[in-house]
């Protein structure tokens, strides 16, 4: 079964999803869809079920009720993960002696080629993506020894080496300096702007919908807010989500 | 010293060894990364059970040794992924039944006798031939898996999650491990034993872990310590009389307190 809106620039359709954990709802009939181009933050207090949707979009949790389709096509049965990068929210909570280079990370999403063609082929994959988020100069740098601003360019080279068309982030800036944080949604918003990458960014810093951002989803286990950044702005919902949302964060750029 | 490899059952011991080595020293990095370097051990209790119950009915211990691990294994996968019980907690749970049942069917059975020692301390210089064959054909399926699918058991051994979403059949390859898991500690159980297996699981693995910096030289650094502890574990023992699988562990052991002379990049 196909999305019908699926020819009209739309990537990802979310359809009434429902979703329980242990007998408590963390998400109620959610529906929003994210076309080719947006660069949609998904803003919410902590328990809002942020992270919950972002992992059924990517078919990490299934719902109990509504469908997601990506591409049209239903997300459990979507094959084309290539086009889909994804950087979630402990990616930097990983094992600090785990023996890998910043090489060795990269290529973790690409299937390993044989023949000195293909190898050089992959590495200049691997480099171009090292280039576009500034770390080639640590290639063979250990993964465990760069600093966590550093690490999550690394998580987002290794999410854009298979050229996606769409980028998930999982509050990527959480634990990281308020100026590595303004360097990183910089770097966002080149991807956005430069590489066309259509991006989705999951955070509770209302901070970051002031500067690249051009949709915003507000979820509070419903969707209470679904619209452009400029009428997010005016429209008051701005402020009643700052007054209301004590558990989010006002970080000035 | 030559008379060491003039023996027919001396150089079996040395293949089927060297095969187990292989297959314990692959796995074994994937397992600690992983943090599950308890499961060898919870699974080497329930071979235990296993074998007691083959020694009881009289048929084939080796392979209800066999179809009893690869069970367990596959239920702590389950009880992890539907009960939401911890790894560590899982593998507890499932070996101390797996011990409890073994102890109750060795007493049941009054079979408590050298057959069941010979599985719980291991009896390396009697492998059969048909056992260096079974050794050779686990190493060869283990290498192959890992070369196979390299880089996907790395990615979802790092981030999960991100492997997952990637498209990386993570539950399959999940299964695929516990499974070569299984069937590397029935193997090794005729080798070094039940009580001793799951450390060349473990000690190999942790020293390679340590010597590298890469997952490559892990991988290879975990084989090239756990060759060695064979070939000197078997040489000691033979020069020594000492028991084999024993002196193999020390020589593991001994070998994974020299990596603590080196450090990392």
């Amino acid at each position: 079964m196909a999305s019908p809106d699926a020819d009209k620039g739309e990537l990802i359709r979310v359809e009434d999803v429902s979703f329980n954990y242990g007998g408590l709802p963390v998400l109620k009939d959610i529906s929003f869809t994210i076309s080719a181009g947006d660069f949609l933050a998904i803003l919410g207090p902590n328990g809002s079920g942020k992270t919950t949707l972002l992992r059924v979009i990517l078919g990490l949790a299934r719902p109990e009720k509504g469908r997601v389709f990506i591409l049209g096509k239903p997300a459990e049965t979507f094959a084309g993960r290539e086009l889909i990068g994804y950087v979630p929210q402990k990616a930097t909570h990983f094992d600090p002696l785990f023996p890998a280079s910043v090489r060795e990370v990269v290529a973790m999403t690409l299937r390993s080629g044989r023949g000195r063609e293909s190898r050089k082929a992959e590495e200049a994959e691997i480099r171009r993506a090292l280039d576009i988020v500034g770390m080639t100069g640590v290639m063979d740098r250990r993964i465990g020894r760069l600093s966590g601003g550093q690490q999550q360019r690394v998580f987002i080279a290794r999410a854009i080496v298979r050229k996606p068309r769409i980028l998930f982030l999982d509050e990527p800036t959480a634990g990281v300096d308020a100026e590595t944080q303004d360097r990183f949604y910089d770097l966002l918003g080149s991807l956005h702007a430069e590489e066309k990458i259509t991006i989705v960014l999951v955070t509770h810093d209302i901070g970051i919908i002031n500067k690249h951002v051009t949709k915003v989803a507000c979820l509070n286990q419903r969707l209470v807010y679904h619209g452009t950044h400029d009428h997010f702005c005016s429209s008051g919902a701005l402020r009643e989500l700052l007054d209301g949302g004590r558990h989010l964060v006002s970080h000035r750029h | 010293m030559s008379a060491f490899f003039a023996y027919a059952f001396l150089q079996r011991a040395l293949a089927a060894g060297l095969c187990l080595a292989a297959a314990c020293a692959v796995l074994g990095v994937f397992l600690l990364l992983r943090k599950d370097a308890m499961i060898g051990h919870g699974l080497s209790h329930v071979a235990f059970a296993g074998i007691a119950f083959g020694l009881l009915v009289g048929r084939w211990p080796i392979a209800v040794a066999l179809a009893v691990s690869v069970g367990a294994a596959l239920g702590i996968m389950k009880l992890r992924e539907a009960a939401g019980i911890h790894g560590d907690t899982a593998i507890a749970v499932v070996s101390s039944l797996g011990l409890a049942v073994g102890v109750i069917l060795a007493s049941v059975s009054g079979r408590f006798n050298a057959s069941l020692l010979g599985y719980l301390f291991g009896d390396i210089l009697a492998i059969e031939p048909a056992e260096v064959i079974f050794s050779a054909a686990l190493a060869a399926g283990v290498l192959a898996v890992t070369v196979i699918f390299y880089r996907r058991l790395m990615f979802m051994t790092f981030d999960r999650d991100a492997a997952q979403a990637a498209g990386v059949p993570v539950r399959r390859l999940d299964a695929l491990i516990t499974i070569l898991t299984a069937l590397t500690i029935v193997l090794g159980m005729k080798i070094v034993g039940i009580l001793l297996v799951s450390a060349l699981l473990v000690i190999p693995a942790a020293a390679g872990l340590r010597s590298a910096s890469r997952f490559r030289g892990a991988v290879l650094g975990a084989g090239l310590i756990a060759g060695l502890s064979i070939i000197l574990g078997l040489a000691s023992a033979y020069i020594l009389d000492w028991p084999a699988s024993g002196t193999i562990v020390i020589a593991a052991f001994l070998m994974f307190g020299i990596t603590f002379v080196f450090r990392k990049k």
